[in-house]
């Protein structure tokens, strides 16, 4: 009795301090609709849960890790030989990382296909849309770091890609390789982009995600709302705690469980130290979501008509990055009517580029 | 500034186009024979470098005239004699002031060499079949060695002897075997050469010599060998059978490797059906137990490396991170030569020692692999566990949820606007 009291005693210290029964309260009160669509929410929070490992993890190779030339590897292959788990902990980080790009490309579908990017969600969309970037941009900067000879082909062709934009190409390429070439002035800024400023901004663009996702709250899909017009009644709701949440938490505990079988089964390789003066050798290639783009470019002849090959490349993703990145601006006409067909036929096709030529790229 | 183009191109004149050759030019429009030297001529190496037909045949290449060009008076030779093209080349070759303009680090001595060889001595004695220069080089499309198309070009050199050398009937009469080539497209050196594209493995002429090509003399042979063998010449030298195999007139390494057929060398030359060793020694006298325990503790090293090998393998397959252990690997797949080199010492001793190093190593390494191994199992066995754990939670949550919401799914309400 006495402790009930004092727990009631800390709690409203506490809520008179923080605020938490506005929390509690916002909690409680907050639903998610129930339809056939229902389980495509649980990919954000997927992701989410898989982006909290990947800082967790990145957290315990930092005390192990030592970013130069001459120490990286080394100090990679001392954390999977060595360190008690170094092994298990650098797995999850690679395996985590890899699922945590698929979850937020699933994420991404989802929201096309069930039209959740529509008004007044369109900044959230944008900031998941830069999320998914910086979540390509920690893989490309964190693919560099164990220093091995995959890597370092990888980000030499990767970095010759970003020479190629018209204009600033040459100026980007010096300033992401940190000299002419990559080396040891790479792996370093490579190392501070992953741990330092991608972190940052993603950390403020997941906060802004996630309040916007909170504000507006779960969007319904079209077909949903048409069955409940604005002034029936509500589709069914779901409370989001615990009901949702305990769901949530299930999905967590099956990526987690997939995750370490991963990682105990198939851990990540380190392959051989890099070497600059040796030759690139045969089958080089990107992760796997580079793949589509590397692919494409390598079909691309060296010549169209005067362009060169891989600048008109570059200009075709990055005209359909733009295209994709401001997709609800043009997925309702003027009067606001729905292209429902040109968006669902995009979506198709850029889901069925994507792993048709990620295949071919993984397989030729 | 516009000076300097021009001073170029007047420095480059000669090199990039030779002055008038009129056998060139009147060739070149004549039919058959008489057609071919011009055209052949034309990736002839001293052409680039602005010589022409009358630098060896005479005459004169800036006269119009047939008669003029050819005369006598300004010394047209014609087609040379097969005695006389050594020296006709000599004439350049061995003129060092000349070559040197061109090459400067060529050597300038073949015509001598060519003078001490068996090609050259015979030549001398007036055999005009034996090989003279344009045997070999060919003629009026001379190439430098490094050409890939040139006949002396290393990938090539094998078939350029053979031309004559594996002639039959042009060898009769020298009474000497045509089977060379063959046995050699058998041997280590010719799959290190033509499988593996090593243009420094050993050819006829890396034996023989090129200019002052000779058969290696009985005495000589280790010494030939050992001019890459250096290390397995120098045991041979200290070891009983130099000279036990100078008394015997037995040509040192030829002995037991062969010729020009040298198999890769393996145990059973030491003991076995195939052993070479027995071809001297009686099994049951001490050459013989040695040349047996030799082999025994190759082949002890050589399974022993097998097995850690495959261990590693197999743990390697299993994603286990054994680098280290396989790099020590290679430390003991290198005593394994070492033993090998050992047995020109013809000493148990001698291969005893890089064996024994050799088995602690892979020992190591085998225990490397076996505890990856048993790591690897470990990590299943903790994955069992977890999953178990994990898939317990899910139910929990799942037992948790039906629990809240009643008979799903009771707990959806409809909703309020």
């Amino acid at each position: 009795m006495q402790v009930s009291e004092r727990t009631r005693g800390a709690a409203g210290w506490l809520d008179e301090r923080l605020g938490l029964s506005s929390l509690r309260e916002f909690i409680a009160h907050k639903t998610v609709p129930v339809h056939s669509a229902t389980m495509w929410y649980y990919f954000g929070g997927i992701t989410l849960f898989l982006f909290v490992i990947q800082v967790l993890t990145g957290i315990l190779l930092l005390l192990y890790y030592r970013p130069t030339t001459t120490e990286a590897y080394e100090s990679v292959q001392f954390i999977m030989t060595r360190v008690a788990f170094g092994w298990l902990v650098r797995s999850i980080h690679s395996w985590s990382a890899n699922l945590m790009i698929l979850t937020a490309f699933i994420h991404m579908f989802s929201v096309v296909f069930l039209r959740a990017y529509r008004r007044p969600r369109e900044v959230t969309w944008l900031s998941g849309i830069a999320l998914l970037g910086l979540a390509l941009g920690f893989g490309f900067s964190g693919y560099l770091l164990p220093w091995n000879t995959i890597s370092y082909f990888a980000t030499k062709v990767g970095t010759d890609m970003a020479a190629s934009v018209p204009g600033i190409g040459p100026a980007l390429a010096r300033y992401l390789r940190g000299g002419e070439d990559v080396s040891g002035a790479t792996l370093t800024r490579f190392f501070g982009f992953h741990v330092a400023v991608l972190p940052g901004l993603t950390t403020v663009l997941l906060l802004v995600h996630l309040a916007l996702v909170q504000k507006h709250g779960m969007s319904s899909p079209p077909w949903v709302e048409r069955k409940y017009p604005p002034s029936g009644a509500r589709p069914p709701q779901m409370a989001f705690f615990p009901n949702f949440f305990l769901r949530e938490m299930m999905a967590w505990y099956a990526a987690l469980g997939a995750l370490g079988s991963l990682a105990a089964l198939f851990p990540w390789e380190l392959g051989e130290k890099a070497d600059s003066f040796a030759s690139a050798p045969a089958g080089i290639r990107p992760e796997w979501y580079f793949l589509a783009p590397f692919y494409t470019l390598k079909l691309i002849p060296s010549h169209v008509l005067f362009v060169e090959g891989e600048l008109l490349g570059l200009i075709g993703f990055g005209a359909l990055a733009v295209c994709w990145a401001v997709l609800p601006f043009w997925a309702a006409n003027r009067q606001g009517v729905e292209r429902t067909r040109l968006v669902t036929g995009a979506a198709i096709l850029l889901l069925f580029y994507l792993a048709t030529f990620s295949l071919l790229g993984y397989y030729k | 500034m516009t000076s300097r183009p021009l001073l170029l191109c007047l420095l480059l004149w000669p090199a990039a186009a030779p002055a008038k050759d009129s056998c060139v030019e009147c060739h070149s429009v004549m039919d058959g024979k008489l057609q071919a030297p011009a055209t052949a001529f034309a990736n002839d190496v001293h052409r680039r470098r602005g010589f022409s037909c009358a630098d060896c045949h005479g005459g004169d290449r800036n006269a119009d005239d047939p008669q003029a060009a050819m005369s006598r008076a300004k010394g047209f030779a014609g087609k040379i004699a097969r005695t006389a093209v050594p020296a006709l080349c000599a004439r350049c070759h061995s003129d060092a002031n000349l070559i040197h303009k061109y090459l400067p680090q060529q050597r300038v001595d073949q015509y001598a060499q060519y003078q001490t060889s068996v090609h050259g001595k015979r030549l001398a004695a007036g055999d005009a079949a034996v090989a003279n220069c344009v045997d070999c080089h060919s003629v009026h499309d001379i190439r430098e060695v490094k050409d890939p198309q040139s006949p002396m070009h290393p990938l090539r050199l094998p078939e350029t002897c053979a031309r004559c050398h594996s002639d039959a009937a042009h060898m009769a009469k020298y009474k000497i075997p045509t089977d060379q080539l063959a046995e050699y497209r058998k041997s280590v050196h010719w799959q290190a050469l033509a499988r593996r594209g090593d243009l420094s493995a050993p050819n006829c002429a890396s034996c023989h010599g090129n200019h002052g090509a000779t058969p290696p003399q009985v005495a000589s042979v280790a010494d030939v060998c050992g001019s890459c063998h250096a290390l397995i010449e120098d045991l041979y030298n200290q070891s009983p059978h130099r000279p036990a195999f100078a008394a015997m007139g037995a040509a040192g390494c030829v002995t037991c490797h062969g010729n020009h057929g040298v198999l890769k060398p393996s145990p059973a030359m030491l003991a076995g059906d195939k052993a070479v060793c027995t071809q001297c020694h009686e099994a049951d006298s001490a050459g013989g137990k040695a040349a047996v325990a030799m082999a025994g503790l190759i082949n002890g090293l050589g399974t022993a490396l097998d097995r850690s090998d495959e261990t590693l393998q197999r743990a390697a397959r299993s994603g286990m991170e054994v680098s280290e252990a396989v790099l020590r690997q290679q430390e003991a797949r290198q005593t394994l030569v070492k033993a090998r080199v050992a047995v020109h010492a013809f000493r148990v001793g001698a291969v005893s020692e890089p064996a024994k190093a050799g088995l602690a190593l892979t020992a190591e390494t085998r225990r490397a692999g076996e505890g990856a191994l048993k790591e690897r199992d470990l990590r299943r066995l903790g994955l069992a566990a977890s999953l178990i754990a994990i898939a317990a939670t899910i139910i929990g949550l799942w037992l948790a949820i039906r629990q809240i919401e009643g008979t799903p799914p009771a707990s959806v309400e409809a909703g309020r606007r």
